[in-house]
């Protein structure tokens, strides 16, 4: 299974607690807005990642499930 | 051939039912059923913006709708440099009226919506007296909703929100209008001129041909109807010409980009040409920027405009079109502070993609080619000073200071 994040812009207020929990694939903007490295997640990160969705205050982030190719 | 504009002179209003079906006939309701196809082999893209292929978006609905799909065609029209959907659904509302029928029929839809952008009074009132010289049946079946004004409102899934619940902000996509759209039905949400154009098709025209919206440096502003094999500089020409020495094009609108007037005086304006160079024909603008006119300053118009109709729901559009502005601004206002021009160059490439709409990505497309375009012009203005006479709209402005 190929996973990966998404991004509910709308819901999304900028806490950042997704970039302190997975520096690896999200940074933030100049104004605290997550940039999402492009790709699906590495199995070595996908603990992290299931954090930093958890972790989302406002539920903006999930993980998407893409097909296998 | 019949054209889109074909027919008594604009100046004349509306025209009616009657004239139209003597022009044009009864509508060829058989056609419907074998329009998406013809449509497809036909490589008509879509005209309000986008370009997506009008033949692939009516096939997705029709795989989807099961007869109980919606037509929304969009006149909302809120591009500040284009008139060409007005212009359409005031003067020939019956092309626009036959290609939405056909789009119910093609796709299987029993609802169609007319979205007419709330300012557009002339469009409105032709649209709506048009509607009443249809068949009842039609009138069942058809309703006008005007578009509140600005520039997001337009966007499909903005008109999807604003039909569905009185506020014409993007929502987030998934899923797509042509998925879950009006009363949660497969919808399908098609520009005026690109429904015009398909009841063109369906009567065996190719086509060839769009709606261009000239301004600027051009002697003859507004409306016209051009082939796509055409040049710019025919176009240029058909316009009445330039009226002084022109630098660059703004292609496409707001969302479309600024080009070199040597890299696109002589390329034909079809989507694939265009497509080809990295450019868009987008909604058909064609705004001449002057030599004398400074590209900086048009730039930071256009980027302020936008950044003021964010839905401002997204903080990446919302914060980062309003940095991007003041930078714009204080560039063109020769006062830059010392890492503007590098801001905003990384800000460029930064909000692409991180909208529930594409409204940054059209903003830092417009931004990129400005800053591809007027480049020597950004860095003189980093240094505080413009090497360009007029202002790039009405306003005096003193002369610069300094040149290189």
């Amino acid at each position: 299974m190929r996973e990966q994040l998404q991004v509910d812009r709308i819901r999304c207020d900028g806490h950042g607690l997704c970039a302190e929990l997975l520096p690896e694939v999200i940074a933030l903007d100049d104004w605290g807005y997550p940039i999402v490295k492009a790709g699906t997640i590495a199995p070595t990160l996908l603990e992290h990642a299931r954090k930093a969705v958890d972790a989302c205050p406002v539920l903006a982030l999930k993980l998407a499930h893409l097909a296998e190719p | 051939m019949d054209r889109l504009l074909s027919g008594p002179p604009l100046t004349a209003g509306a025209e009616s039912y009657g004239a139209h079906q003597q022009r044009f006939g009864l509508l060829p309701a058989a056609a419907a059923r074998s329009l998406i196809g013809r449509l497809e082999a036909s490589n008509l893209a879509g005209r309000g913006g986008a370009g997506f292929p009008v033949g692939r978006k009516w096939r997705a609905v029709a795989e989807r709708a099961n007869r109980k799909g919606v037509v929304l065609a969009n006149g909302a029209e809120g591009e500040p440099l284009s008139l060409k959907d007005r212009t359409i659904m005031a003067a020939r509302p019956h092309l626009v009226i036959d290609g939405a029928v056909l789009a119910a029929d093609a796709v299987g839809a029993d609802d169609i919506i007319f979205y007419v952008g709330a300012e557009h009074q002339a469009a409105e009132a032709a649209m709506r007296y048009a509607l009443t010289e249809r068949s009842a049946d039609l009138r069942g079946r058809a309703r006008l909703i005007q578009a509140p004004r600005g520039y997001v409102a337009g966007e499909e899934s903005a008109a999807v929100h604003f039909v569905n619940a009185g506020d014409a902000r993007p929502t987030i996509t998934p899923p797509r209008p042509f998925e879950r759209g009006v009363g949660g039905r497969p919808t399908l949400v098609q520009n005026v001129e690109s429904l015009a154009a398909a009841a063109l098709v369906a009567r065996g025209d190719d086509a060839g041909t769009s709606l261009a919206t000239l301004s600027g440096a051009v002697r003859r502003t507004g409306v016209m109807e051009i082939g796509l094999d055409a040049t710019l500089a025919e176009v240029a020409a058909s316009g009445g010409g330039l009226v002084r020495p022109v630098q660059a094009v703004l292609l496409g609108g707001y969302f479309g980009g600024w080009v070199d007037i040597n890299d696109v005086w002589a390329l034909p304006l079809a989507p694939g040409s265009l497509r080809a160079r990295g450019h868009a024909f987008g909604c058909g603008v064609l705004y001449f920027l002057a030599e004398e006119t400074c590209g900086v300053e048009a730039t930071a118009r256009i980027i302020g405009y936008l950044a003021s109709q964010s839905a401002r729901q997204c903080g990446p559009c919302l914060f980062g079109l309003g940095a991007i502005d003041a930078a714009g601004r204080r560039l063109a206002a020769r006062s830059a502070q010392p890492d503007d021009l590098k801001r905003i160059a990384r800000w460029s490439g930064q909000l692409a993609g991180r909208g529930a709409c594409k409204h940054p990505d059209g903003a830092t497309g417009l931004l990129r080619s400005a800053l591809g375009v007027f480049a020597d012009d950004y860095a003189a203005h980093q240094r505080g000073f413009c090497v360009h006479r007029a202002p790039a709209v009405g306003r005096p402005v003193a002369m610069a200071q300094a040149v290189a």
